[in-house]
């Protein structure tokens, strides 16, 4: 597991609830004096603590967590590197839903011992489409993924959002190994978006 | 450029085989594909150009652009078709490039380019003669980060093939990655400057230090528990640094602490406060006899030579005492102040004596 799992819910818990509650949160989780040192640890158990410790502080379902996290992590000012690097996927969020195929190579070339779990879109209609988050076996022998999917939920509706699009997103639960997101697409252009550009300062 | 005569007008001279050239009649000014295909050039080859080089240019005979690609037309707020390539564009390298006919030798070259008017955007080329003239495909090189920055490009004005969005999403991950590993340096060294505050024991002799010291002197003042303090100071260790070095001196402090700790008992406290400074605390002991007796122990074999390799250093050291029942409890400065002074008493007296600052 990489320490930037446990840096992104750090963030979010800080940028979102203040740095009180954060500590809180790494007391429940027993990082109490190791601090960055235990935020550095690539051990799943520390990362499900802190998970566990933060839906319990914050009294809320560590899906719904997830999702907001998600959320946070490509719309929050703190964050904007990430939705820019999304953005790159495409021009409307149709070619942004198919980029995400790739999105644990891009990742990869971003940061070499990142690894996300494989995506795969599945495109029924022309508005209608799931997303396989592959979390678990066979795809992938360690645990230390499960809950992805509430993540990508989180992501899919920031993106949507970013883009002007549309959606209703329904998270279907496991099938498997695979955590599967059903998308359906209302309306590509309901509001302006956000705008992007390939280059940083461009207005 | 040059004064006087138009880079159009140098075409012009330096064309080499007008004969050659199509119909001849007077160009439109559309970018249209129909134009550039009147010219001579085989059917389709623009639409097919626009898709797989938008940033190509069809230059025709006579040095006048024929055709441009949809990309690179937008960087130029007037058509380019009809232009003389030559007045928009300056070929950088290789250098000497001047007129239409040096033009034509370049084929197969790398060309660096840049527009005339713009923002000095640099581009890469390549051209290829065909019979209708010559085909020039662009690209951005190394100044595409400004490039799209100053033309606010998208993916769509890139060829599907083209690996120019890879490379601009490859250099703001690196960006994003490298920024984030800046601050975990930061933290990491903030935690390392943090640890070493906090930490309570000397590095070199592994004794306590002057913050560890403070910590058991204030314990202990607490407690009210009587106790003794031991003022310690090495003689001609300069001396030792000096002749033989500084792992020499190392070599003594270590054998120094490793000497104080085997004369002391578990649970007295032994700190290195200074270079050759040290403090001794004796928790319930008060007894002068007793503490004189381990301080001239102590005197007497760090009296003794300490080999260090073929060398043999040479010290000794001085001692002031105080006792903890002849002061108001909490007293600590005061101590440590009279304990200071004892030493210097010592001093006075030759090396290798001990002092209480009572007597």
């Amino acid at each position: 597991m990489h320490g930037l799992f446990n840096r992104a819910i750090q963030c979010f818990v800080t940028d979102t609830q203040g740095s009180d509650i954060w500590a809180d949160v790494a007391r429940g989780a027993g990082l109490d004096g190791a601090g960055l040192a235990a935020m550095l640890s690539e051990d799943p158990v520390v990362t499900r603590q802190v998970l566990d410790s933060a839906a319990h502080v914050m009294a809320r379902p560590q899906a719904e967590l997830l999702e907001d996290m998600g959320t946070y992590l490509v719309s929050h000012p703190n964050v904007g590197a990430l939705r820019r690097l999304l953005r790159f996927g495409g021009e409307g969020f149709v070619d942004f839903l198919h980029s995400l195929d790739d999105l644990r190579d891009r990742a990869r070339l971003a940061v070499a011992d990142l690894e996300l779990p494989q995506l795969e879109l599945q495109e029924h209609a022309a508005d209608r489409f799931s997303l396989r988050c592959l979390t678990g076996a066979p795809y992938r022998q360690d645990r230390a993924m499960t809950g992805f999917g509430h993540v990508m939920m989180g992501v899919l509706r920031g993106m949507a959002d970013d883009y002007g699009a549309l959606v209703v997103l329904d998270h279907a639960g496991h099938q498997a190994g695979a955590e599967v997101i059903e998308i359906t697409l209302v309306e590509r252009c309901f509001s302006t978006g956000r705008d992007f550009a390939l280059g940083r300062r461009a207005g | 450029m040059v004064a006087g005569r138009s880079v159009s007008q140098r075409m012009q001279a330096g064309r080499q085989d007008e004969a050659v050239r199509g119909s001849g009649d007077g160009l439109a000014d559309g970018p249209d594909a129909p134009h550039a295909g009147k010219m001579g050039w085989p059917d389709g080859l623009c639409q097919m150009l626009d898709v797989l080089c938008p940033m190509h240019l069809l230059i025709d005979q006579k040095g006048q652009i024929a055709h441009v690609g949809p990309t690179l037309q937008r960087l130029q707020t007037a058509a380019m078709p009809g232009r003389p390539f030559l007045d928009l564009f300056t070929v950088t390298r290789p250098r000497g490039i001047r007129l239409l006919a040096d033009l034509w030798r370049a084929e197969g070259c790398t060309l660096r380019l840049m527009l005339r008017d713009g923002p000095g955007t640099a581009f890469k080329g390549c051209l290829v003669r065909s019979p209708s003239g010559m085909v020039l495909n662009l690209s951005f090189g190394i100044s595409i980060l400004d490039a799209v920055k100053d033309y606010a490009l998208s993916s769509a004005d890139f060829a599907p093939t083209d690996m120019t969005v890879e490379m601009l999403y490859l250099f703001e991950a690196k960006s994003a990655a490298m920024e984030e590993s800046r601050k975990l340096n930061q933290r990491l060294r903030g935690a390392m400057v943090a640890a070493e505050e906090q930490a309570l024991t000397d590095m070199l002799t592994g004794l306590a230090n002057r913050r560890a010291l403070d910590q058991r002197l204030s314990r202990l003042h607490q407690s009210r528990e009587g106790f003794g303090l031991m003022h310690l100071d090495l003689d001609r260790f300069k001396a030792v640094n000096d002749t033989l070095g500084h792992a020499a001196g190392d070599h003594v402090l270590r054998h120094v602490a490793s000497v104080l700790t085997e004369e002391t008992r578990g649970g007295d406290t032994v700190a290195r406060i200074g270079g050759d400074e040290f403090v001794l605390l004796f928790p319930a002991l008060q007894d002068r006899a007793q503490l004189d007796g381990i301080a001239m122990r102590i005197i007497d074999r760090l009296g003794a030579p300490i080999p260090y390799g073929a060398d043999i250093c040479r010290i000794a050291c001085s001692i002031g005492t105080v006792l903890s029942g002849d002061y108001a409890p909490g007293d600590r400065t005061r101590m440590m102040a009279d304990a200071d002074a004892a030493l210097y008493r010592a001093k006075a007296a030759g090396r290798g004596c001990h002092r209480f600052f009572r007597t």
